[in-house]
Order: structure tokens, then sequence, then C-alpha cells
């Protein structure tokens, strides 16, 4: 925050038009086509669906501080976590980043007025919204408790919960993620501004490409299948039930074919987040680019064929479960590849700890753990003893909470002055950021040893001698709950009464900060001609840096790679 | 609206324009393989699980009606590609003509499904409570059939019941209903996966008919040439594409262990 030029209290104004200000009305916003006003919607509906599955996962927590369960009955506990795990995967944690700063950024980055399909990029935001109504219809009317895995014959013959509406919503959802994947896949291809190549393309676009290429490729595939399950509860077709020969071990296939890359949807725009902030708080070019840029596809592509690793204790074939074991293996390296990358940037690097910074540090260090004790569970004879424990839970929410939603959040703040003109309280928001940090490792970090005790998921009730351990977890899960309402407190605070941030508050060197804060609704006055690397501090003279951060005491653009 | 090739606002180029929404519509196919994908995967596993019920199942479906629909189809895919041409060439009077023809066609498909799920109401062979695979067998008169096609589904299907009944015997269960009890699964999850495949395929015949019917507005008011067509290129992508699915659905559906009377 200090030492830069830009900084300078009271020196800058917001811009006479900008994209808030363009057009007035609810009309102007339900009816926008532009890509900014859509993230904001975007915006908006995740956040309630964030607060949707926060209260359940807060029910669950209170509820499991004693062995016996203190709150609701064990069929209430079942749809708790179903419909908690619903909203949060499909609702917010899917489109949180990609639909929001995705959105946003991804022209602006590129130096384009809009996406390439304006219109269909609203007509997701409404399919989104059609499908979330679908699904609260559901979960006002009787609930869901068959786990957000649907597993059949249970989802589609044994559920007295209201399965029927949800499966609809979330078969809707999924083409407002295809038409948001499709949408950007073709704005990088051919709305890329001139100098902007391939390979100056800011690594959160690379991401988000991977993201899209996994959102056009998997999502049909879960529409299929629950669209089956669906017709299967609605009018008996057998495709899923084993009383007519078919096989619901077929139906885990198909759901993890598109459920285990879609976690890759989840954290990959997150790593596209981290990749943009950590090169600007250390004012160095980022450590080996095209191996980071390539190892987001690599994600992509290894993460459609590891799914069976979710169906190790289902009987199938030795062989089968031993290449999909090496396989998930496999994933490790490109994502180990971006952390070595992270951590090689920071090394001599001008590191400085504004919010954003500490949230991508925390970022990396909490997808680490998750992403190590992934290994565990793809170990086949390890998996065996961990399979349905909390030690999966607490694994996949380093990866989700950890990883996504801190990547969400720090990437909100990064690119909040640029979204609405102004800064938001920095002591404030860094006091939150180690809220959280140490909120979210108390909450889950007992999740792992109660996993390894053995405490199998998705009950109600457990043995006494792990109620420390729970108790531990639920005030940690407090704490987690003040971390987020304090960022979602002071950000509305500030976009009335925040200073105001001026185009370049970091500074960074990404095309979006080279446009008014909040920018105008062509993004660009004159379409931008990109003649410089991408995160090159040196060659930037524009960025006003000086001192000790002068050219000459700064890494060269590309040096390493 | 986007209806007479003027450049929108985000693009910078009309060839840019087109080729982006080309691009566009590619990678939308490329989702319906995958929407399609789902179920031709679930189609083949159940088709390897129970290859003679399958067989069987398959033999009642009507080979001419299914094999006057893929005529049909193809002759449409041609008509389509014909307005794609008259309209990059500027044959303006001649678009709508073979979009109207396509249509008609497209139309002529829709319409034998009709007659051919119409009779497989009739065949007791529709999923649910009064599904019977027998049925035909049973009562020939009902379903026309008579002489060596008769005698063969009755031999296919008394025989299949044997093997089925020797089966649940092997497992120790004694039900005397235990074979035609397990035919008829069986027989219902192939009946299953083709009014599941042919329903979404005639779901996107419909949608493709919707389009069509907006192209020919559009092209009797002349608004396509060989400056702009980029509506009927890509509606004609997707019209080939819904072709194609069922190129792959005919044979898969009515042809495999086929025995012609």
């Amino acid at each position: 925050m200090d030492g830069t030029p830009n900084q300078a209290a009271g020196e800058h104004k917001l811009p006479a038009e900008h994209y808030l200000n363009a057009t007035y009305g609810i009309r102007s916003w339900l009816l926008t086509t532009d890509h900014k006003r859509i993230a904001l919607l975007y915006l908006a509906s995740v956040t309630f669906f964030f607060f949707v599955g926060g209260i359940f996962a807060t029910l669950i927590r209170i509820h499991l501080l004693t062995p016996s369960g203190l709150l609701v009955t064990p069929e209430t506990y079942n749809k708790l976590f179903t419909m908690h795990g619903v909203a949060m995967i499909f609702f917010f944690l899917i489109p949180s980043i990609p639909a929001v700063l995705g959105n946003f950024l991804i022209p602006i980055m590129i130096g384009a007025k809009d996406l390439a399909f304006p219109k269909i990029n609203l007509l997701s935001w409404y399919i989104y919204i059609i499908g979330g109504c679908f699904v609260l219809y559901s979960f006002c009317t009787g609930g869901l408790d068959t786990g957000w895995t649907f597993y059949t014959p249970l989802s589609s013959i044994y559920s007295n919960s209201a399965v029927t509406p949800a499966v609809i919503g979330i078969f809707i959802n999924g083409f407002s993620s295809i038409l948001t994947g499709l949408n950007f896949l073709v704005t990088v291809h051919t709305m890329r501004a001139p100098g902007m190549t391939w390979f100056r393309l800011p690594l959160f676009v690379w991401s988000h490409y991977a993201t899209s290429l996994i959102m056009i490729l998997g999502t049909p595939v879960i529409a299929i299948t629950l669209l089956l399950a669906g017709l299967e509860r609605m009018f008996h077709f057998g495709f899923f039930n084993p009383a007519y020969g078919g096989d619901p071990i077929l139906f885990q296939h198909l759901f993890w074919f598109y459920s285990h890359p879609a976690v890759y949807i989840m954290i990959l725009p997150a790593m596209g987040v981290v990749s943009e902030i950590i090169p600007t708080f250390v004012r160095k070019p980022i450590f080996g680019y095209s191996f980071i840029a390539a190892s987001s596809i690599g994600i992509a592509v290894i993460g459609f064929i590891v799914w069976a690793h979710h169906m190790f204790v289902t009987g199938e074939a030795t062989y089968a479960a031993i290449a999909f074991s090496f396989l998930s293996y496999l994933v490790a390296i490109p994502s180990a590849v971006k952390v070595f990358n992270w951590t090689s940037t920071l090394y001599k690097g001008s590191v400085s700890w504004e919010t954003p910074m500490l949230y991508a540090l925390g970022f990396i260090g909490l997808f680490t753990i998750g992403g190590l004790t992934g290994l565990f569970l793809a170990c086949l004879g390890l998996d065996i003893h961990l399979h349905d424990t909390y030690f999966v839970i607490a694994h996949f929410h380093y990866i989700m909470v950890g990883g996504a939603v801190m990547g969400y959040v720090g990437g909100l703040h990064f690119w909040w002055p640029k979204i609405t003109g102004r800064l938001y309280p920095e002591y404030l928001a860094r006091a939150a950021a180690i809220i959280l940090f140490v909120g979210f490792n108390l909450t889950f970090f007992p999740q792992f040893i109660l996993g390894g005790l053995g405490m199998p998921r998705r009950y109600h009730n457990y043995p006494p001698e792990f109620q420390v351990l729970n108790v531990m977890s639920t005030a940690g899960a407090s704490i987690l709950a003040l971390g987020y309402l304090l960022p979602m407190v002071y950000l509305t605070w500030s976009m009335r009464y925040g200073k105001i941030a001026g185009p370049n508050p970091w500074p960074s060197t990404g095309l979006e900060w080279k446009t008014a804060s909040p920018p105008l609704t062509e993004n660009f006055h004159e379409t931008p001609v990109v003649d410089w690397e991408p995160y090159d501090f040196v060659h930037r003279p524009d960025l006003g840096l000086s001192g000790a951060k002068a050219p000459g005491k700064l890494a060269p653009a590309h040096g390493d790679d | 609206m986007h209806r007479t090739g003027e450049l929108y606002g985000q693009y910078k180029t009309l060839d840019q324009q087109k080729e982006t929404a080309t691009f566009g519509m590619w990678i939308f196919l490329v989702t319906e393989i995958l929407f399609f994908g789902g179920l031709f995967l679930t189609y083949t596993i159940n088709r390897h699980e129970f290859p003679t019920a399958f067989g069987i199942a398959g033999n009642m479906l009507d080979l001419n009606l299914g094999f006057g629909n893929t005529i049909v189809l193809i002759a449409s895919s041609f008509t389509m590609a014909m307005s794609v041409w008259s309209a990059q060439t500027s044959r303006k009077k001649a678009i709508p003509v073979w979009l109207i023809a396509t249509l008609a066609l497209g139309s002529v498909f829709l319409g034998i499904k009709v007659v051919e799920y119409k009779q497989k109401f009739d065949h007791h062979l529709v999923p649910g409570y009064h599904f019977d695979v027998t049925y035909c067998s049973n009562n020939p008169s009902a379903c026309g059939l008579s002489g060596k096609e008769l005698e063969d589904e009755r031999k296919e299907v008394r025989e299949y019941i044997e093997a089925e009944k020797e089966y649940a015997k092997q497992l120790g269960l004694s039900d005397p209903s235990a074979g035609i009890a397990a035919v008829n699964a069986h027989a219902q999850l192939y009946f299953s996966l083709y009014f599941g495949m042919t329903g979404l395929h005639a779901l996107h015949m419909i949608v493709g008919a919707g389009l069509l019917l907006w192209l020919i507005v559009q092209s009797l008011k002349g608004r396509f040439d060989a400056n702009y067509n980029t509506p009927v290129e890509n509606i004609g992508l997707y019209w080939h594409f819904v072709d194609i699915v069922w190129i792959f659905l005919f044979p898969l559906l009515y042809l495999i262990n086929r025995h012609l009377a």
C-alpha cells in the first residue's frame, strides 16, 4: 500500500462515466449485456447461495457438538449435509470465480470490449437463477437427503425427499456453466487485442481457458446422467436399477466423470487468481510462466482420466483401480509445478503483505496440505481405510475452502478497486484474512485426525471419545463464520465510503489496470495494443515504481523460461 | 437485432464476427456430442450385459419405418446443404425453397416417429406397468405378425425365458415366474434406452424445426446472401449434427442382431 506514487491520498478521482453510472434503473441491470454488470449479478447470487450453504454448514457443526447429536433428527441431518453440498458446489464454488471474476476480467485482460457472446452471457445468468429456484424449491418442500452425489438407487427409488426438483435444477444450472465455458473459449480465441499473443495472456486467462475446457467437456455428461436418474425416478426407467438389470455403478462412473473434473473447475480459477496476485506483491515476473500455463491445461486433461479413484471400494476391477490410482498420482505433478513456481517467484522478490497477498500465501499452504492428503486417498490400500471418513471431508475442504474460496476472496480483494473504484479498509481486511486462516485450520485440521481415527462421514452421531476434536472443529467454524462476515460488511461499506483507488493502486502489470477504475462500459477508450511481456515490471515506466523498486533492481521478464 | 449482418459493438470486423459465431457453434456441438455420449455409453454397457434380451427387443422395432426415416433424414441433410450453398452464392430465391424442403422432411421424420411410438404403445412395449415383451407372440394378430416371423419371435422369447429360468434355478430361486420377470426387465431396459435416445433425438429435431422456421421467415425477407449467411450456416451445422446422431442410432437400435424375416 505504501511507497508507490499512485497511492498518495486524495490524488485520484472516480472517472466521470463508468459502467456503474452509464445507465440507471432495474431494467439496465436485468437486461444488461455488459460483462461487468453480469459479473456483479453473479456476485450477488453466488453470495446468496454461499450463505444458504453456510447456514447448513453452521447447523451441521452445532449438531455435532455432542456425541449423540445436539440439534436435529437423523433424517434432518441427512438433509443438512446434502443441501450444504448442493448449494455450495453447484451454486457457489463452480460459478464463483469464473462467473464473477472471470466474467468481469477476461475481456478487459485481453483488451476486448466484451465477451464474444454478451447475450449468451446474460442468458447463462438467467439459467443459473432458474436452476437455483428449482433447487431452493426442493430445499423448501421436503429438502434433499441423497447426498450431493445423488447415488442411485437411493436417489431414484428410495429417497422420500424432493429429489426431482433438485435434479431438474442442477440439470438446468449445468447449461449456465456450459455457456460460460463456451463464451470464454471463443472469447480467448477470437477477441484478443493486437499484440496480445497466447504467451502474453495473463495466467488468470490461461487457467480460465483450462476451466472452460472442463466445463464444455464435462458438464454435458453430468446433465445426461442426472436426466437419466431423473427419468428413472419419474418414470421408473431402469438404467441404474438392479431390479431391471441396470447398473448403479454405471451411475457412479458417469457422475464422477464430471464431478471429479468439476473439482478442477473449482480450483483452477483460484490458481489463476494466485498467479496474478503473487507477482504483483513480489514486484517480479512470475517464475516459469509457460510451465504454469501448460500445467493448467495438464490438470484439465489428466483430470478427466482419474474419476474412478472415487470408487475404489465399489469392487471395480483391480487393474482398473491400479491404473486410476497411478493417474491420480499423476495429477499431483502439474499441481506441484504451480506450487513450486509460485514459491520460486517469492524468492528474492520484494514481498509486501497486502490483503490479497495474505490470501495467496494462505492458498499456497492450504492447497499444499489439501493436495498432499489427496495423494493419501489416491493410494489404493490406504483409501480402503480412509474412504468415507472425515479424512476425505478435511482433504476436500482444504482444497475447496482453503484453496478455491481463499482464492475467490483474495481475488475479490485484489480486483475490488477495479470493480468498484474504491479501496477497502486495509488493516481490517488483513485482520479478516488472518481470522479466516486461523478459523479454517481449526475447523478442518481436527477432521484429518478424526478421519484417521475412523470417524465416518455423513453420520449424525459419533463415539464420545471423538468429542474434543469435534468441539474444536465447531469452535473453528464459528471463527470462520466471523472471517466471512467481516469482508461482507467492509466490502459493502467500501462501495460507498472507501478511499478512491485510482486505475492501478497496487500497481500491477495486467491490461485491466491500464483502464479506469471502475472501467467504462466499453472497457477502453480505444483498443489497446500490447507491446510488453506479461508480469514485466522493468519496461513499464507507466507503473511509477521508484526507489528500491526501480528498474535494474527488478528481475527481467521471462528471465527464467 | 443481429439480422442484417451489421457489425456488433464488441467486434472489430465482420470476419471476426462470423468466425466467432461459427467457432461458438462448433464448441456447442462438442458439448452435444458429450451429452449424447453419456447415453451411448449407457446403451453400450447394457447391450454388452444383456445381448440376448437386446437382440430380441431390437427385432421388435419396425425396420421399414426406421430405414424410411434414415432416408428422409439424409435427404433433409442434402436440402439443408443446398440452402447453405444457395446462401453462400447469393441465390436468394432458392434459399427459402430449400429450407422449406428441409423443414418438410424433418416433419415427415417426426411424423413417422409418432407412428412408431404409437405402435410401441399398442404392442405393450412402453416401459411401465403394462410392459410385456411376450405380448406380440401371444397376440400375433394385434401386432400383424405371422408366418416365419412369428415363429422366430416365439422361439426366441421361449428359449430366452427357459435360459433365465435355468439361471434362476442355479441361483436357488424356485419362483416359477423368475424367467419371464427377468426377460421382461431386460427388454424393458432396452426400450427405456430406445425411448430415451430417440426421444432426446426427436427433441433436438423439434428445436431444429423451430430454428428452420425462423430461418425461413428471415430468408423470405431476403436477409441472407454471400456477405451475410452465418445463421444459415450455423443452423445447418446443427441440423447435420442431429442427422449424424440418427446415423449412429439407427444401426445401434435397429440393426444389431437383426435377422430379416
